[in-house]
């Protein structure tokens, strides 16, 4: 039996992998933008931390 | 002489495409654009990139829901000739895989639109797929006639989503978007029902067609079109209605009524006599009626915005 270089399974797994790929580095790049955009519209990035910090309560309101 | 192929090790090797086909695409499109007109009518904005993630998470969720649906009624889609090309039936994506894209891109879509938007728009996705997958698949499709009914409330929650990931909370409006697609959605598919000869029967789904006759099944379009009459002139009503919107919720809505009365009219001789044109036509309008009314609140969205 003659062993093929590529088989046309290989091809499957190539778009496979390459979709499965594509989509994870898409979602890398969501999460970067959704972070970006968060950050710099100035979300609250910290809370409460056990002690009191009434600065931060009028910030709430 | 033992099968060394490479194929032995393994029955099935999906394509990035099968694993596409599992989420459903076609059905995605109406839930994008039905989800995409609840964000942008809403009267908050989110900046824009938030939004198009919101949309992303919400085809994403709706593609989940769909490989759950997929993974359960494998059997039945193996007996029907409509799916039975479907990547479960076919044996192109083994069943526990589908499983597993389901579970798994329900979650992460869950999270990544709370995290976008804010915690209710991610709760009321999960309920969304909760409701498609367990409510209506396991529970409800092979047990009630009105499946398609029950069904209609999941296909209707994405402008809900949409509008609870811009403001936060549901109002008068996101309801009624939601009750227009869910009072469209038993007359959009007791009309396919009627021209479509399906085999269903033969799957064990019951179908109004079936259970309780043609007649019957006409009858119930008539009245469904009836009341989603009022809930679309009353949308237009309301603050993300105008001028637009209500010109359109009559126009269509007359249209509408009109097809659901002549299809009440008509027995199956005179249907099977012309071919079912107009079942087909009724059917082929209900297409526009969602796309069109639902356009027209993007265009009244739009005319706010200028002014």
């Amino acid at each position: 039996m003659t062993i093929k270089a590529t088989h046309e399974i290989h091809e499957r797994r190539l778009s496979r992998n390459m979709g499965v790929g594509l989509t994870l580095v898409v979602f890398v790049a969501i999460v970067f933008g959704l972070t970006v955009v968060k950050v710099t519209r100035g979300d609250p990035m910290q809370a409460f931390d056990h002690v009191t910090r009434p600065e931060m309560e009028a910030v709430g309101q | 002489m033992a099968d060394l192929s490479i194929n032995a090790t393994r029955d099935y090797e999906p394509t990035f495409g099968d694993y596409v086909a599992l989420l459903k695409p076609r059905v995605m499109s109406l839930v994008v654009f039905t989800a995409l007109v609840g964000l942008v009518v809403a009267p908050v904005s989110l900046h824009p990139f938030e939004a198009a993630c919101a949309i992303l998470f919400i085809a994403l969720g709706g593609g989940a829901s769909g490989a759950l649906n997929m993974w359960y009624d494998a059997d039945i889609d193996s007996v029907m000739r409509r799916t039975a090309n479907r990547p479960i039936p076919s044996g192109r994506i083994a069943p526990g895989e589908a499983l597993a894209i389901g579970v798994g891109l329900s979650g992460l879509s869950v999270v990544m639109l709370a995290l976008a938007t804010n915690i209710a728009a991610g709760a009321l996705l999960a309920f969304t797929i909760f409701f498609y997958a367990v409510v209506y698949t396991m529970w409800l499709k092979r047990w009630t006639p009105q499946n398609i009914v029950i069904g209609g409330a999941a296909g209707a929650f994405p402008p809900m989503i949409g509008w609870v990931a811009a403001t936060g909370s549901v109002s008068i409006e996101a309801v009624l978007m939601f009750a227009i697609i869910f009072m469209w959605t038993p007359p959009h598919f007791w009309a396919l029902a009627l021209f479509m000869r399906s085999d269903y029967d033969d799957a064990g789904v019951p179908m109004l067609t079936v259970t309780h006759g043609r007649p019957a099944t006409r009858r119930h379009i008539l009245a469904y079109t009836v009341l989603l009459a009022p809930v679309a002139i009353g949308l237009a009503l309301t603050s993300v209605g105008g001028p637009v919107t209500l010109t359109a919720a009559v126009i269509l809505n007359l249209w509408f009524l009109k097809g659901a009365w002549g299809i009440w009219k008509r027995d199956e001789v005179l249907a099977e006599a012309d071919g079912y044109r107009s079942e087909k036509k009724f059917f082929k309008f209900s297409l526009a009626y969602l796309f069109l009314h639902f356009g027209a609140l993007m265009a009244d969205a739009a005319i706010r915005g200028m002014v």
